[in-house]
C-alpha cells in the first residue's frame, strides 16, 4: 500500500431536485487495496462514483489525481485517467465474441484487426488475475459471473488503473465472489486501486482493507479493514434510530379470520440478474399490514407480481380469500378486490395520454362497460373517482384533461385514489411515500392505516425502516429472493433487520 | 410533460398540425415542379392539367373516390394495429387473400342470388384477409416472429398463392393465355352509383371509419386498446389480456384489407388477376402512419394519394411524362413530413 | 435432356441469383447497423437506370456500371439523412424511398425505353469456359458474376475483421455501448448506408445491363423485397447470403424452366418455398434469432426504436 492516495475527492456535493446526494464528501483511494463504500440505497454511493467516473458533474468539491487537481467531464475523460467502472448492468454487445467486445473498448486500434494478438493478450491477463473466460464465446452464452470477468477484462486491456466495482455481487454465486475477491487480491498485488460498492456487509468484511460507510448522502465513518466489526458497521450504516416508533396503534389480533393471501412455497424462475423467488412461505389476515423489508431487487418485486398474478410460479401455490388462485389472471384477481400501488406509479400505473377520468376506469374497465362493453358509464366512474378522492381528503382534478398534465406528486395520489375507490380487500403498496414530500407521505401512511384497520390486509414494500417499524404489524425481511426473517416490531431491533437485509444472520449466529 | 401538452394545448393540435401540414405539402409541390423543370416539363401547366383532370369536372371526381376507397380500408388495416403499436405492413398481402377467398365464393356460389351472394363474398373477403393477418398475431403472441417481418414475408406468399390459382385451377378456359380467373357472374359484382365507376365498397370504406372512431372512443375495448397504447406494462398489471388484442386486432386489421380485395376484385376487374393491386397495401401503410392513425386524417391522405395517382394517368397522357413520375410527388410529400425537425402528432 | 435440364437450372440460378446477391449484400450491411432499408427496391431501379443510360450514351457498360453505383449509394444517403439525422420511422422512409425510385427511374428512363444494347458481355476464360458441361455451367458470365462471391467475401471481411466493420456491427446491436467505446454511431451508419447503396446500384446495374439488357418501368419486379426476404434467411451473414441467393435465384430458374417445358407442377407453389422457409426458420431459431437480429433492428420491429 502506497502512502500518498491515487485518487482523492474533498467536499463532494451534488444535489438532484429534491434530493441532496452528496454532502461534503471526502475519500481517499490508494493504489494496492480494496476500498470498499459501504452504505444502504439511497446513501450516495453510486452517485460519488458515477462523478468520478465523468457521468455528472459535482455542484462543488475537487478530485485529485496524484496530487494534481483534474477535471473530469465524460466518461472519456474518466478512462483518459485510467479510471475504470463495472457496473450492474454491464456494457456490452451480448451477440459479438468476448474478444470482440474487449476489441471494442481498446483505446487504439489499426484498421485491420489482428485478432490473434489481441486474443494472446486477453489469455495473458485473465491468467495473471484469474478471470479466465473464453475469448471466442459469445456473450450472450455467459452466466453472469463470466460476462463480469469480460467486464474487468475490457478495462484492464484499455489501461485502467483505478478500477469501480458497482455492486458486483448482486447476482453471483458464492463461490463465484469468492472467485471475484481472488481477483481483486490478485490485482491489488500488482498495484491496481480497487473501489467497491456495496451494502452486503459480509463481503466487506471479508475483503476491505479500507471502508469507507455513507449514511444519507453524508461520510459516516472511514476504518481499516482490520478495525471494523459488523456491530461497528451496522452502527455507522444504520446510526442510532432507536425506538423512534409512535404509539403503536391497536394490537388486533385478527386471528381467528380467514387469511386473505396465503403463498407455500412459492418458487420462481430466475431471468437474468434479477433474483427469483425461493421457497417462499407468506400469510396475510385482514386487519393487519405486512411489512416486507430488504434492500430492493432481493426479490420484491417479483414477490408482487407473482401476488398480482403477473408472473408464473415455477412451483408452489397461491391462495387469495381461501380459494386457489394460482392460475387466476391478473384480471380476475383484481376483481377479487386486490390493488396495487407499484413503486413507480407513472411508468407502471398511470396512462399519462389518457384523461383522468378514463385512467380512473381502468381500475376494471369491465364493471363500467354498458351494453356489454359498447359504452362506458363515465358518470359512475365520475362518482366512484369523487368519492375515493373525498374519502382520502385529496382534491379533485378536472376529469378530461389528460393525466399526464398533473404534477407527479398529483398523479400518485390520483392512482392512490383509484386503487382504493373499490375498497380492495388486499392492498400491496410498493414503497408508497418514496419520492414524496412530508405531507404527501403522511397522508399516505394514513391511507394504509386507515384501510387495515376497516379489515383490510396490506403487504408494504419498503426500504424506509423507520416507516415499516412504525406501520408494520409484522415483519418480514427478503435477501436474494428468500425470507431471512419474520417477527414483529416489538419483538426485533432495528439492527438485527438490517443485518437480515445485508445478508449476515446476525449477531447471534456467525457462521452459517 | 407537462410543458409539452401546455404547448400543444390539447384542443388546438389537430388544427396546428393540419396547417403544418398544408405547409409542408406546398414545400413538396415546389421540389417537384423542380424536378419537372429539369426534365424540361412545365410544372405549372402540369398542376393545372391534374387539377382539371381530377377536381374539375364530376367525373375526375369519381375517379378520385374509386381510388380512395382500397386506400382508406387499407389504411385502416395498419390503424387500427398501429394503435397499440403493431406494424402491419401485409396490406398487400391481405389484400390478395381476400380477393381470393371472395373469388372462391363467387366462382363456387353462382346461383345465390345477388343479395346474398354479394355479402357472402364479402364476408369471405374479410375471413380470409383477416385470417391472413391474425396468422402474424399469432406468431407474434408466442414469441416467434416480429408482425413488421412476418406481414412481410407473408405479402410473397399471398400473391404467389392467388398467382398459383389463376395461372393453373382456376384459370379461365376462355382467355386464351391470360392469367385470370373466370369472370365473376353478375350477382358477385358490387354495383356502383350514377354511371361513375364509384361502387358499393365505399359504403364498406366509410362504415369501416365510422366503426373505427367509434369502437375508439366509446367503447370499452377502445378503451383497452387505447391504454394498452399508452402504456403496456401498466395496461397489463391492470388486467388487460394484450395478447388477445395482439390477435384480435391483426385478425380486423387483415379483414379489412381483404375486404379491400374483396372490392377491387369485385367491382373493378370483375374478375381474380395478378395486377389486382398496384401496391394498394403499401401505399394504405404510408396513408395511415401520415394520418397518424386518425380517421380524418386517413380520408385527407388518400384523397392526396388518390389525386395524385389519378393526376399520374393525365400526366402521361398529356405530358408524356411517365404515369409512375408522380410516385416521387407521393415520396417527396413523404420525405418533407418524414423530415420535420419538431415533434410528431398522435401517432408514429 | 436431363443434363442440359441440370445446366439450364444452375446457369439460370447463378445468371438470376447474382443481383440477388447483391441487394442481399447491400441490405445485409445496412440491418447490421440497425437500420431496415424498405426502399432497397428504390435504389436497384435507379442502378439499373442509370447504368442502362449511361451505357447507351457512352457505349461502355463498365462505365455504366461505376455510374450505377455511385448513384445507388447517392440515392441511399436521402434515405440515410431521414432515418438517421432526422430520426425518421425507418420503414415509412423506406417505402418512401421505394416510391421515389420507381417514379425517378420512371422518368428518367422514359425516352430510353426500346434501346438496346450489348451490355456486360459473358467474359471467357480461356481454358474453362472450355470444358464440357462444366465450363457452360460455370464460366461464362459476365464480370459482375464472377465478382458476385469474392465481393461477398469482401463485405464479410470489412464486417468482421476491421476495427471499422466491428464498429458498425456494435452500432447495430447496442448504440449506447458503441457509444460509449468511443464509436461515432450517425457516421458509421451514413457510411453504411453509402456501401449498401454502392451495392444496391451494382445489383440494380446487372439487371438491366446483364440480364435484360434493356430497361423497363419496375423492372425489379419485387426483387429488393426478396433481398429483405433474404437477409432474415441468411441470418443476416453475408456468406449465408451467397447461398440464399442461390437458392432464390435457382427457384426463380426453375420456374422459367418449367413453364418453357410445359411442366404441370405449380412453379408458384415452389416459389413460395424461400419465403415459408424464412418464416420457419425465424420461428424455430426465436431463441437465438434474439441473437441473429441485430439489437436496434429488433427495436425497430417492435415499434419502440
Amino acid at each position: 500500500m502506497s502512502p500518498i492516495p491515487l485518487l482523492t475527492l474533498r467536499g463532494i456535493t451534488k444535489s438532484f431536485p429534491g434530493v441532496l446526494a452528496n454532502n461534503h464528501v471526502d475519500l481517499d483511494i490508494y493504489g494496492g487495496e480494496v476500498h470498499a463504500l459501504l452504505g444502504e440505497n439511497g446513501a450516495g454511493k453510486s452517485t460519488l462514483m458515477k462523478i468520478l467516473y465523468g457521468f455528472y458533474r459535482p455542484d462543488s468539491g475537487e478530485v485529485r489525481l496524484n496530487d494534481q487537481p483534474i477535471h473530469i467531464q465524460s466518461p472519456h475523460d474518466a478512462r483518459q485517467f485510467r479510471i475504470g467502472m463495472v457496473f450492474q448492468d454491464f456494457i456490452q454487445v451480448p451477440a459479438l465474441t468476448v474478444a470482440e467486445n474487449i476489441t471494442l473498448f481498446l483505446p487504439t486500434l489499426p484498421f485491420v484487426l489482428d485478432h490473434v494478438s489481441i486474443i494472446k493478450r486477453i489469455e495473458e491477463v485473465s491468467g495473471r488475475y484469474g478471470l479466465k473466460v473464453n475469448p471466442h464465446a459469445y456473450v450472450w452464452q455467459l452466466s453472469v459471473g463470466e460476462r463480469q470477468k469480460v467486464e474487468v477484462l475490457k478495462l484492464l486491456l484499455a489501461d485502467a488503473r483505478v478500477l469501480i466495482f458497482d455492486e458486483p455481487t448482486r447476482s453471483l454465486a458464492p463461490h463465484e465472489i469468492e472467485g471475484l475477491f481472488q481477483v481483486f487480491a490478485n490485482l491489488k498485488r500488482d498495484g491496481y486501486a480497487l473501489v467497491f460498492i456495496t451494502h452486503k456487509m459480509k463481503e466487506v468484511l471479508a475483503c476491505a482493507d479500507r471502508i469507507t460507510v455513507l449514511r444519507h448522502g453524508k461520510v459516516a465513518g472511514t476504518l481499516k479493514g482490520s478495525e471494523a466489526n459488523e456491530r461497528s458497521l451496522i452502527a455507522l450504516m444504520f446510526g442510532r434510530q432507536i425506538e423512534e416508533s409512535p404509539g403503536r396503534p391497536s394490537e388486533k389480533q385478527s386471528d381467528g379470520r380467514k387469511p386473505l393471501l396465503e403463498l407455500k412455497g412459492i418458487t420462481t424462475q430466475t431471468e437474468g440478474m434479477a433474483w427469483g423467488l425461493k421457497d417462499i412461505h407468506l400469510t396475510i389476515k385482514p386487519g393487519e399490514i405486512v411489512g416486507v423489508a430488504g434492500v430492493s431487487g432481493n426479490g420484491q418485486k417479483e414477490l408482487g407480481d407473482v401476488v398480482l398474478g403477473l408472473e408464473k410460479c415455477a412451483a408452489g401455490v397461491k391462495y387469495l380469500h381461501g380459494e386457489e388462485a394460482t392460475a387466476w389472471s391478473v384480471a380476475r384477481i383484481r376483481a377479487s378486490g386486490v390493488a396495487f400501488i407499484p413503486e413507480d406509479p407513472l411508468g407502471m400505473a398511470a396512462f399519462p395520454w389518457l384523461s383522468v377520468q378514463e385512467n380512473m376506469a381502468m381500475a376494471n374497465p369491465r364493471m363500467y362497460s354498458k351494453q356489454g362493453g359498447l359504452s362506458m358509464d363515465w358518470q359512475a366512474v365520475r362518482s366512484d373517482l369523487q368519492a375515493s378522492l373525498e374519502r382520502l381528503g385529496f382534491n379533485i382534478p378536472p376529469y378530461y384533461v389528460p393525466l399526464g398534465i398533473l404534477s407527479g406528486g398529483n398523479i400518485q395520489r390520483m392512482i392512490l385514489a383509484r386503487e382504493m375507490a373499490h375498497h380492495p380487500k388486499l392492498i400491496i403498496a410498493f414503497y408508497p411515500t418514496r419520492g414524496l414530500d412530508v405531507q404527501s407521505a403522511n397522508s399516505a401512511r394514513k391511507v394504509l392505516t386507515s384501510s387495515r384497520d376497516q379489515g383490510a390486509g396490506i403487504l408494504l414494500i419498503s426500504e424506509d425502516l423507520g416507516e415499516l417499524f412504525s406501520l408494520s404489524d409484522r415483519l418480514v425481511v427478503m435477501f436474494q429472493g428468500r425470507i431471512v426473517g419474520t417477527s414483529t416490531p416489538q419483538q426485533v431491533s432495528i439492527n438485527e433487520v438490517g443485518y437480515l437485509m445485508t445478508g449476515s444472520k446476525g449477531e447471534t449466529k456467525q457462521s452459517e | 410533460m407537462n410543458k409539452a401538452f401546455l404547448q400543444i394545448g390539447f384542443h388546438h393540435q389537430w388544427v396546428a398540425s393540419a396547417i403544418r401540414f398544408v405547409g409542408l405539402f406546398v414545400l413538396a409541390l415546389v421540389f417537384f415542379a423542380l424536378i419537372l423543370l429539369v426534365f424540361g416539363k412545365n410544372p405549372l401547366r402540369a398542376y393545372a392539367d391534374i387539377f382539371s383532370a381530377t377536381l374539375g369536372s364530376a367525373y375526375g371526381f369519381s375517379e378520385v373516390a374509386v381510388k380512395m376507397i382500397p386506400l382508406i380500408l387499407t389504411a385502416l388495416a395498419v390503424a387500427l394495429p398501429s394503435r397499440i403499436w403493431l406494424i402491419n405492413v401485409g396490406g398487400e398481402g391481405q389484400l390478395f387473400i381476400g380477393a381470393l377467398f371472395a373469388t372462391w365464393g363467387a366462382v363456387n356460389f353462382t346461383n345465390l342470388p345477388v343479395w346474398l351472394l354479394l355479402p357472402w363474398i364479402g364476408i369471405l373477403g374479410f375471413i380470409g384477409g383477416g385470417l391472413w393477418g391474425a396468422i402474424s398475431g399469432y406468431l407474434r403472441v408466442r414469441g416467434w416472429a416480429s408482425e413488421t417481418i412476418s406481414t412481410l414475408l407473408m405479402n410473397y406468399v399471398a400473391i404467389l398463392l392467388v398467382n398459383f390459382f389463376v395461372f393453373g385451377p382456376w384459370k379461365d378456359p376462355e382467355s386464351a393465355n391470360y392469367p385470370q380467373s373466370a369472370p365473376f357472374p353478375d350477382a358477385a359484382i358490387l354495383p356502383s352509383f350514377f354511371g361513375t365507376r364509384i361502387h358499393l365498397g365505399i359504403v364498406l370504406a366509410i362504415v369501416g371509419l365510422i366503426l373505427f372512431h367509434f369502437v375508439l372512443s366509446r367503447t370499452r375495448w377502445g378503451l383497452e386498446m387505447r391504454a394498452i397504447g399508452v402504456n403496456q406494462e401498466a395496461a397489463r398489471r391492470n388486467g388487460i389480456s394484450t395478447n388477445r388484442y395482439i390477435i384480435l386486432l391483426m385478425l380486423i386489421g387483415g379483414g379489412a384489407a381483404g375486404v379491400a380485395g374483396m372490392g377491387e376484385v369485385s367491382a373493378i376487374h370483375g374478375q381474380l388477376r395478378p395486377s389486382l393491386s398496384p401496391g394498394l397495401g403499401y401505399t394504405g401503410f404510408l396513408i395511415s402512419w401520415m394520418a397518424g392513425g386518425h380517421p380524418i386524417g386517413i380520408v385527407a391522405a388518400a384523397f392526396l394519394l388518390s389525386v395524385i395517382t389519378a393526376g399520374g394517368d393525365i400526366l402521361q397522357m398529356t405530358h408524356r411524362i411517365p404515369a409512375a413520375g408522380v410516385h416521387i410527388l407521393m415520396a417527396l410529400i413523404l420525405f418533407v413530413v418524414l423530415a420535420r425537425p419538431a415533434g410528431k402528432k398522435g401517432g408514429k | 435432356m436431363i443434363i442440359s435440364f441440370l445446366i439450364s437450372i444452375i446457369s439460370g440460378a447463378i445468371h438470376s441469383g447474382t443481383p440477388l446477391l447483391y441487394a442481399t449484400l447491400s441490405e445485409t450491411v445496412g440491418e447490421r447497423t440497425g437500420i431496415v432499408n424498405l426502399g432497397l427496391e428504390g435504389i436497384m431501379l435507379i442502378g439499373a437506370v442509370v447504368g442502362f443510360t449511361t451505357t447507351v450514351q457512352t457505349g461502355n457498360p463498365l462505365l455504366g456500371v461505376l455510374a450505377a453505383a455511385l448513384a445507388g449509394g447517392l440515392f441511399n444517403m436521402v434515405f440515410g439523412f431521414l432515418v438517421i439525422t432526422r430520426r425518421a420511422n425507418q420503414l415509412a422512409s423506406g417505402l418512401a424511398l421505394m416510391f421515389c425510385g420507381v417514379g425517378l427511374s420512371a422518368m428518367i428512363g422514359a425516352s430510353f425505353i426500346g434501346s438496346r444494347i450489348q451490355g456486360l458481355n459473358e467474359v471467357r476464360i480461356p481454358l474453362f469456359s472450355d470444358i464440357p458441361i462444366v465450363g457452360r455451367m460455370f464460366f461464362n458470365y459476365d464480370i459482375l458474376v464472377y465478382s458476385a462471391i469474392p465481393v461477398a467475401v469482401l463485405v464479410w471481411w470489412l464486417m468482421f475483421r476491421t476495427r471499422w466493420g466491428l464498429g458498425l456491427r456494435a452500432v447495430g446491436e447496442n448504440p449506447t455501448a458503441a457509444f460509449a467505446a468511443g464509436k461515432n454511431p450517425h457516421r458509421l451508419q451514413y457510411q453504411a448506408l453509402f456501401i449498401a447503396g454502392i451495392l444496391g446500384g451494382i445489383a440494380g446495374a446487372h439487371l438491366s445491363l446483364a440480364i435484360a439488357k434493356t430497361w423497363a418501368e419496375w423492372m425489379t419486379a419485387g426483387r429488393g423485397f426478396i433481398a429483405v426476404a433474404l437477409v432474415i434467411f441468411s441470418k443476416w451473414h453475408p456468406l449465408r447470403a451467397i447461398a440464399g441467393a442461390l437458392l432464390f435465384g435457382g427457384a426463380i430458374s426453375l420456374q422459367l424452366q418449367m413453364q418453357a417445358r410445359g411442366v404441370p407442377v405449380s412453379s408458384f407453389l415452389l416459389d413460395m418455398l424461400p419465403y415459408v422457409l424464412s418464416l420457419v426458420v425465424l420461428a424455430i431459431w426465436s431463441g437465438a434469432r434474439r441473437h441473429a437480429t441485430p439489437g436496434s433492428l429488433g427495436r425497430v420491429f417492435q415499434g419502440t426504436e
